[in-house]
């Protein structure tokens, strides 16, 4: 596996769990030596000083528990410390953070004690505590309400507009894929599939389009279109998932609109393919993909 | 399957992506050992003070319902000196080293230390941070502990101002040990039951008195480190202290100490990076 990210861009790591994104950044941070291959940081090299990784970068990992106790406020300043500020200083970033990122109302509340989306932030604001040109966030945005979420994207794009600063984003969320990063990694069974622009993977599956169907209690698989349709779904319960060519597509709509298998349709959707489908077009193992 | 990552990341040194070279020096400094530590003991103090008040009454009246206990078996004397002062060890045992190794357990098993990990702060002043914050909490219960047991046995109250020597020294010595369990053993569970075992043995050995035990048991107890730290206390009760032997004591508790520290500080770069 093979990756480069310039200085300046949004880059994702984008797969199911289990498909190494963690593994890849704990090996970006330090916390872990691979086997073989070389990490470089800046012209650093991760791999034989790891200790130089925490100066060069932030970590927001999935874990909150060495801040659980803490209030928001005293977890964003005691980090703030841990990265070298000066007392002063640490509060003062403690302060800027906090009002960045609409903190105040519960500054002074433990993490414990808040919402998963809102404790989310709060370390995500530790994170923001002190400089750093690299930020490494693996699933930022995991419970958070729209507000948070849009918090959370205001300050990634400030830092990288007014300070230059490079995002590396482990995220299993698609549509979060397509909206904020420059560039994604896709990764599967700890291989990296593809590695492009959103809109430049989209353009591998250009020519398709993705048909939902959701049958009313089962699908009419006696009745010939459907039967034959069930060959190339993704089948959830109910929902029929399917990736076709155009005129295909409409073949297969035509067939389920009209007749008999009309009867037992209680929703369908046509639409233009997303990273999911590039993901399962690569061979991607599907499953833990979130669209929301 | 291996998984062979190289990543690189680069300045923007690629063709066409402009004229950037690759930078190096971009290291942020190191967080200093004296003010990190004074940040991670604020705030271990104020998660101490959230989560474990409760947990310190506990380990208080447990101390004080010891002394009543040993009422009975005791009468008066140097085993009274004994029991009053290894009591009050005793709330510094529970703390520093029980719940300090269940907290490192805990923290490690759940991913916790990778916060510490990916921040430039010396590994001591995580560790001292902790221990010098969980051993300050014991303060309170440890007085409370040694005032009654004075009162109960009539002992002297004179010379209670070495606690100021005998809480930090043995707290160091415990909560060290307490850290080192807690960040060595593979799993949580292991890390309350090492905390929990250091407990009992510091209460059984720690209060009851010295002269009734078989040679064993006795070498065990000498090899407790805090031991020293009751011992000391208890020379202090007497008519005329043996000040010289109560130096000797606290010193080998902080020797003790420091080694015990030195070892969580090699145990917490261990768990750190896996």
């Amino acid at each position: 596996m093979s990756l480069d990210i310039w200085r300046g861009e949004i880059f994702g790591l984008l797969g199911p769990n289990g498909a190494g994104k963690s593994t890849l950044v704990r090996q970006l941070t330090g916390l872990m030596r691979p086997d073989s291959g070389s990490v470089e940081i800046l012209g650093h090299d991760i791999v034989r000083y790891p200790e130089r990784a925490s100066r060069i970068l932030a970590y927001l990992g999935q874990e909150s528990t060495a801040l659980d106790e803490l209030t928001v406020s005293l977890a964003v300043e005691t980090t703030a410390r841990l990265r070298g500020l000066g007392l002063r200083s640490a509060r003062g970033e403690r302060d800027a953070v906090v009002e960045e990122l609409g903190l105040g109302a519960i500054a002074s509340r433990p993490l414990k004690k808040l919402s998963g989306g809102q404790r989310r932030l709060a370390c995500f604001a530790a994170a923001l505590a002190g400089e750093r040109p690299l930020l490494v966030l693996d699933e930022p945005t995991t419970g958070m309400d729209p507000v948070a979420r849009r918090a959370v994207w205001g300050a990634v794009d400030r830092r990288r507009a007014e300070r230059g600063a490079t995002v590396v984003l482990v995220t299993h969320n698609v549509i979060e894929a397509e909206t904020v990063l420059d560039r994604v990694a896709v990764l599967d069974r700890g291989r990296v599939i593809a590695c492009d622009t959103p809109a430049g993977l989209k353009e591998k599956v250009a020519g398709e389009v993705r048909v939902e169907l959701v049958w009313r209690e089962r699908a009419p698989v006696e009745v010939a279109a459907v039967a034959a349709l069930r060959a190339g779904a993704v089948e959830s319960g109910r929902r029929w998932s399917l990736r076709l060519r155009p005129d295909e597509a409409r073949a297969a709509v035509a067939a389920v609109t009209g007749g008999p298998a009309f009867a037992a349709l209680d929703d369908f959707s046509l639409t233009t393919p997303s990273l999911e489908d590039v993901y399962l077009a690569l061979g991607g193992s599907a499953k833990g993909l979130v669209k929301s | 399957m291996s998984v062979v990552p190289a990543e690189v990341l680069q300045g923007g040194a690629r063709a066409g992506r402009g004229g950037l070279t690759v930078e190096g020096g971009e290291l942020a400094p190191r967080a200093r050992l004296l003010p990190s530590l004074a940040a991670v003991y604020r705030a271990q103090l104020s998660r101490a003070r959230v989560a474990r008040i409760p947990l310190l009454f506990v380990a208080t009246f447990q101390s004080v319902g010891i002394m009543i206990l040993m009422r009975g078996v005791v009468d008066g004397g140097r085993e009274a000196q004994a029991v009053v002062a290894g009591s009050s060890v005793l709330v510094v045992a529970f703390v520093a080293l029980n719940l300090l190794a269940q907290y490192f357990g805990q923290l490690r098993a759940s991913g916790g230390l990778d916060h510490y990990a990916t921040l430039p702060v010396p590994p001591a002043a995580v560790v001292l941070g902790a221990a010098g914050a969980y051993a300050s909490f014991t303060v309170p219960g440890t007085v409370v502990t040694a005032v009654v047991g004075c009162v109960m046995f009539q002992l002297p109250v004179a010379h209670l101002w070495v606690l100021a020597a005998v809480i930090p020294l043995a707290g160091a010595a415990l909560s060290g040990l307490g850290a080192a369990l807690g960040l060595l053993a593979p799993r949580p569970e292991l890390a309350t039951l090492l905390g929990q075992l250091g407990m009992s043995a510091a209460l059984l050995l720690g209060v009851l008195p010295a002269d009734r035990m078989p040679g064993v048991i006795q070498y065990a107890r000498d090899l407790l480190p805090s031991t020293y730290g009751v011992e000391a206390f208890a020379r202090t009760f007497g008519a005329r202290p043996d000040w010289g032997g109560v130096l000797l004591d606290l010193g080998v508790c902080g020797v003790v100490g420091v080694a015990s520290l030195a070892l969580a500080t090699w145990a917490y770069r261990r768990a750190a990076v896996r």
